[in-house]
């Protein structure tokens, strides 16, 4: 490569280059109002002019009945459509006037773009109900394991070490909690063990990556196969010899042993939709929420955070002023291996399933993919995690509504929604400064 | 990595041992330069996995469970059962991947030699993929999905078009090439464009191939007639790689075109211009930019090469070893794939090398199972250990007391 350009060069490079700028800065808005013409047209103009879409929000146990309602679906979906498109027309303004969009933007978006789409699936069928209560409430508790996963990669990586291993950490979680709530007939000692099985694995990652400088995503990447290796292995081995070490829950209830139940919290699980949705959940499900509030505050509020974010954004001058880099991030990567173990447990005692192969199927990659949508936020992760438990959901409830796409489709849809994500609408994310940087004096 | 650490200190070495005078002192010098030296630490670095397979094989094994219950009064049997326990599994997999000892013929018994050769074949192709994009600085994790587009490409080509023995197959593999070509340049441009993570967007990627596969696999015009099993008819005979040492065996010259490409590659990455620009945004793309170097451009490049080999992974799977289109064709060589390049550290013979060992540890999978009862998930636990000692030569020296190296330069590849 020569250092000195042709003026064709020249030229070719800065048609590339406004190309480039014109698509970075427009894209946003240029999403917004593909996505809406979509909504209007597909959506809008598909339901037959007379046809209803009937909403369910109540649940058989709820104490506060809201009656089954029906709205016109043509109608119901044009309305959602010209929202969304108000949307990407207000979008489209701010980008002109080069003002700042909030992140309620992206979520009424979301919501109404969701609620044409839910309204179209169910255009003209009676006998089925849009269980709008309960797919949220399945929606958060899909969402579970990637809200673990993301907050230990986000306390991971705050700290500088990048952790391609939530996916081994959460199987590895997954497969202790059941060993031991078997062992012991009792799940919540599962979720005591969970834990330590994903430090363990944080340990190998630690010593790897910070001790022996390796490639952390090498590290990890490696890790993961080593885990599904173990766990598979001792599967195949082990726990198939000795049925007594992988109990579900329902064969520990038969034995008299404790699993998780669900606990509402009195008078704000009664609160209607959103007291099954938030409040109506096992133990796991609230140690998640006391996990998010407890480290984004720790993160950004108290020393500890501020010393493991001066690590991983600038290790040379916080080990100037004291902080040991190295130890900083080990107990960083212990403890974001420990928050991952202990949401593996969903996959096992937390759902009542004896551990399978295999079973997180893909889970820590999209907790990982969580965790950049959120910017490296406890609360952005969460948000974020929730959009794909959301998205799970709702291809869930398609399924049962039974809709003209195919389930294949259905199922590509969080994915497809995240590359949309992470390329259009969140744009250009900052990781910490020192990620993948190992520390050396 | 260390990968050039330990590279500078093998070629510095020579010199230093070469200048002094004492002939003791060279050949110190010379039995340094082997401890320091890649090979070792590769060596080691199996050794120490095996190590580990054997625990493994020792928890798993009934019998020695059983001797150990009265290691105290007879202990000797626990220690014959370990050994009949680790003869009986590197025995199997031996047998499994080079030589049968148990066939009655050559013929037979060198089965398993080339039914290794044929599992090495995609992961070869597709990590030679991998391991441009590594030296590029990017983390492809998408050869899974790359993989999919391009057996499914290929299949198409090879199916439904009609064209003489030669030019079909040739015609297929360019349409695999383009397929995961394009499968690669989506992240890339992304990553050019708007600075999407390319991990994120590659793993999101794979899930979109499978799926979209599986949704094409309930299309007639990809059943066999007269069945609704998403499984494809075979390809055309015209678009088949012939085999490589006759019916008998599975090879197929898709393997020579494997090693041949490892050649291009090699020629690309080390030879070209366009190489140049690769490695030089991938020591560090800021210094790149300022030499006049297009960073963005040379992402999306890389990304399609990427993209490129991990399709021609497909095709040749579709043109040579399966044949047939299921949901299943990628397997997990995508994945398999990304290790065999750190293995190989991402150097085209290297990848050759980690490729040939990793299809000969799959393909000692089923005869672990059947001849050891091992279930073939010690085979993963085998490789990612052998891997993560070869990516911490410290450790390993720590481990097997060799010595330290005189000379660490630090170079981040």
């Amino acid at each position: 490569m020569t250092a000195v350009a042709t003026p064709t060069v020249q030229a070719e490079r800065s048609i590339w280059k406004t190309t480039a700028v014109f698509l970075s800065r427009w894209k946003a808005p240029i999403g917004y109002s593909v996505m809406a013409l979509l909504s209007l047209l597909v959506f809008g103009f598909g339901p037959e002019p007379g046809q209803t879409t009937s909403f369910a929000l109540s649940q058989a146990s709820d104490a506060v009945q809201i009656p089954v309602f029906s709205l016109p679906s043509m109608l119901t979906a044009i309305v959602l459509s010209v929202i969304a498109l108000g949307l990407a027309g207000y979008s489209t303004y701010a980008t002109y006037a080069e003002k700042k969009v909030g992140v309620w933007l992206p979520i009424a978006f979301g919501l109404a773009f969701m609620g044409a789409l839910l309204t179209w699936a169910g255009a003209g069928r009676d006998s089925t109900n849009v269980n709008i209560t309960g797919m949220l409430v399945s929606g958060v508790f899909l969402a579970v394991p990637l809200v673990f996963g993301s907050l230990a990669g986000v306390v991971n990586e705050r700290s500088g070490v990048v952790n391609i291993a939530i996916e081994g950490q959460l199987l590895a979680g997954a497969f202790l909690a059941v060993i031991v709530a078997s062992v012991t007939s009792n799940a919540y000692l599962g979720l005591v063990a969970a834990p330590i099985a994903g430090a363990l694995v944080g340990s190998l990652l630690a010593l790897f990556a910070v001790k022996y400088w390796v490639d952390q995503i090498v590290v990890g990447v490696v890790l993961n196969v080593l885990v599904i290796g173990l766990t598979s292995f001792f599967f195949s081995t082990v726990l198939s010899d000795r049925p007594e070490l992988n109990q579900a829950a329902a064969q520990m209830q038969a034995d008299g042993g404790i699993v998780l139940q669900s606990l509402p919290i009195p008078l704000l699980a009664d609160i209607p939709v959103l007291g099954p949705v938030l409040f109506d959940h096992n133990l796991l499900v609230y140690l998640m929420y006391a996990i998010v509030i407890a480290l984004q505050i720790m993160l950004f509020k108290s020393r500890w955070g501020l010393r493991v974010r001066a690590v991983g954004e600038h290790p040379k001058a916080a080990d100037t002023v004291g902080i040991k880099v190295n130890r900083t991030r080990v107990l960083s990567v212990l403890l974001g291996g420990a928050i991952a173990g202990l949401g593996g447990a969903f996959f096992t005692v937390a759902n009542g399933l004896s551990f399978a192969k295999e079973m997180t199927a893909g889970k820590g990659f999209i907790a990982l993919a969580a965790m950049i949508l959120g910017r490296w936020n406890p609360t952005g992760a969460l948000m974020a995690a929730l959009l794909f438990g959301f998205a799970d959901a709702l291809r869930i409830q398609l399924g049962i509504i039974g809709s003209p796409i195919p389930s294949e489709w259905l199922a590509m849809l969080p994915y497809l929604a995240t590359i949309f994500a992470v390329a259009g609408l969140v744009g250009k994310s900052r990781p910490p400064a020192a990620e993948n940087i190992p520390y050396k004096k | 990595m260390s990968a050039e650490s330990n590279k500078s200190a093998v070629e510095e070495n020579p010199a230093q041992a070469s200048a002094s005078e004492d002939g003791g002192d060279r050949a110190r010098g010379m039995l340094r330069a082997i401890a320091e030296s890649n090979a070792l630490v590769v060596f080691a670095a199996i050794v120490a996995a095996l190590i580990v397979g054997s625990v493994l094989v020792i928890i798993a094994n009934e019998d020695v469970i059983d001797a150990a219950g009265y290691f105290f009064s007879r202990p000797g049997d626990t220690f014959a059962a370990i050994g009949t326990a680790i003869v009986d599994a590197y025995g199997a997999l031996f047998r499994g991947s080079i030589y049968n000892t148990n066939a009655d013929t050559f013929v037979d018994g060198i089965k398993p030699l080339t039914g290794s050769l044929t599992l090495a074949t995609p992961l070869i192709l597709a990590g030679l993929g991998l391991g441009v994009g590594f030296r590029a600085g990017l983390f492809n994790i998408g050869a899974q999905g790359q993989v999919i587009i391009g057996a499914t490409i290929a299949w198409v080509l090879g199916f439904h078009v009609g064209l003489p023995f030669g030019i079909h197959l040739a015609f297929a593999l360019l349409g695999g090439l383009l397929g995961g070509a394009i499968w690669g340049f989506i992240p890339g441009v992304l990553k050019a464009t708007s600075g999407a993570n390319e991990v994120i967007v590659t793993i999101m990627l794979n899930y979109v191939a499978l799926y979209l596969l599986s949704w094409l696999l309930t299309f007639d015009a990809f059943q066999i007639p007269g069945s609704d099993n998403p499984k494809s008819p075979n390809i055309l005979d015209t678009a088949a790689w012939p085999k490589l040492l006759g019916d008998n065996y599975n090879l197929h010259w898709g393997f020579i075109f494997a090693l041949v490409m490892a050649g291009v590659i090699w020629w690309l990455m080390e030879r070209s211009t366009l190489g140049f620009r690769f490695r030089a945004v991938g020591a560090n793309p800021h210094a790149a930019a300022k030499a006049g170097m297009n960073v963005k451009l040379t992402y999306i490049l890389v990304m399609v090469v990427a993209g490129a080999m991990a399709g021609l992974a497909g095709a040749n799977q579709i043109l040579g070893t399966e044949r047939s289109l299921t949901a299943d064709i990628a397997g997990s060589i995508g994945f398999d794939a990304i290790t065999v390049a750190l293995l190989g550290r991402s150097r085209p013979f290297g990848i050759v090398g980690a490729g040939l060992l990793f299809g000969a540890l799959s393909a000692s999978g089923p005869t672990l199972q059947v001849q050891a009862g091992l279930p073939i998930d010690i085979v993963l636990v085998i490789q990612s250990v052998i891997v993560l000692f070869i990516a911490a030569p410290p450790l390993v020296r720590f481990l097997f007391r060799l010595p330290e190296p005189r000379i660490v330069k630090e170079v981040t590849a």
